[in-house]
C-alpha cells in the first residue's frame, strides 16, 4: 500500500477500568504494519496508560503496560501527553514509563518518544490528522 | 465521497449503533460510497443473528443485516474483538472448537488490518462510540 496517511489515536480511558485501552492498544500494533505516520495522545484518564509500575495483578485483569515499550521497535514514537490532564491528577511525566525509539537516522540514537503537550497543541494534532481514532 | 464507519458500542445498550446506521443510510441515500463500516468493541455484538428483541421495538442487527443486503455494504467484525465476546462464523467455529455459531447474514469476520486499510482508503473514517 503506497498511500501514507497521518494516524492520530486519541487515548482518553483509563487502562483497566474497561477493555478500549488493551484494544486500543492492540489497534495501534496492527496498524503499525500498514506503515502509517503514527501519533498517539494520551488525554484525560487515558494518562494513567502510560503510568509507571503498574501492578494490576488484584483487579485479576491483565497489565498490558509493558506492551507500551515495544511502540518504537515498531516505529511508532510520537507519544504525546496532555499536560492539563496529567496535571489535574497530579502527576507529572516522571510518574510515567520512559517511552523510547532508536533513530535509524541518527546511528540508532535512543531517544524518547514521550512529548508534553498543552490542550491547544492536542487540538493542532486533530487538525493536522487525516484518520483520527478515539478510544 | 467514499467513506467509513467504526462502531465501537453494542446494540441496545448505547446509542452508537444506530446514530452509525442512521448515518450510513443517509449517506447512501446522498450517493456517498460506504466502503466498509467495522464493528469493534462491544461494537462486534451488533452481528449476532441470536438476539431476540421485543418487537414493538427496532431490531438492530436484523437492520445492519437488511442495509447491508440492499446496498452490498461490507459489514466486518473485528476477529479479536469476537473471540473476546463468542461472536463466531464457520471459520472461527472450526478454527477454536465451537459447538455453533451466531454470526448474522451479511457480517463477516476479518482482522484488525482492515480498520487500518478503511482508514487509508476512505476519504472519511467516521467512528461512533464515547
Amino acid at each position: 500500500m503506497s498511500d501514507i496517511k497521518k494516524f492520530l489515536y486519541v487515548n482518553r480511558r483509563a487502562p483497566y477500568g474497561t477493555v478500549y485501552a488493551l484494544e486500543s492498544l492492540e489497534v495501534v500494533l496492527i496498524g503499525a504494519a500498514f506503515d502509517q505516520d503514527v501519533s498517539l495522545v494520551f488525554m484525560d484518564d487515558g494518562v494513567f496508560q502510560l503510568k509507571k509500575d503498574q501492578n494490576s495483578e488484584a483487579s485479576g485483569m491483565k497489565n498490558f503496560s509493558p506492551t507500551f515499550n515495544a511502540l518504537g521497535d515498531y516505529d511508532v514514537n510520537k507519544i504525546y501527553v496532555e499536560k492539563e490532564s496529567l496535571e489535574a491528577r497530579g502527576m507529572t511525566m516522571d510518574d510515567l514509563m520512559a517511552l523510547t525509539y532508536e533513530d535509524e537516522d541518527d546511528d540508532w540514537a535512543e531517544k524518547s518518544s514521550m512529548h508534553l503537550v498543552s490542550a491547544d497543541e492536542v487540538r493542532d494534532l486533530m487538525e493536522e490528522s487525516e484518520v483520527v481514532l478515539s478510544f | 465521497m467514499k467513506i467509513s464507519v467504526q462502531v465501537n458500542e453494542g446494540p441496545y445498550q448505547h446509542q452508537a449503533s444506530d446514530s452509525a446506521y442512521n448515518f450510513v443510510k443517509a449517506a447512501l441515500e446522498k450517493g456517498h460510497e460506504i466502503f466498509r463500516v467495522f464493528f469493534y468493541h462491544d461494537g462486534v455484538n451488533n452481528g449476532t443473528r441470536l438476539a431476540t428483541p421485543p418487537q414493538d421495538d427496532r431490531n438492530v442487527q436484523q437492520r445492519w443485516s437488511d442495509l447491508s443486503k440492499e446496498h452490498e455494504l461490507d459489514l466486518v467484525i473485528c476477529v479479536a474483538a469476537a473471540q473476546r465476546r463468542g461472536i463466531v462464523d464457520d471459520g472461527e467455529a472450526e478454527r477454536n472448537g465451537k459447538d455453533a455459531t451466531n454470526i448474522m447474514d451479511g457480517f463477516r469476520i476479518s482482522g484488525l488490518g482492515q480498520l487500518i486499510e478503511a482508514g487509508v482508503q476512505s476519504d472519511r473514517l467516521v467512528v461512533f462510540g464515547d
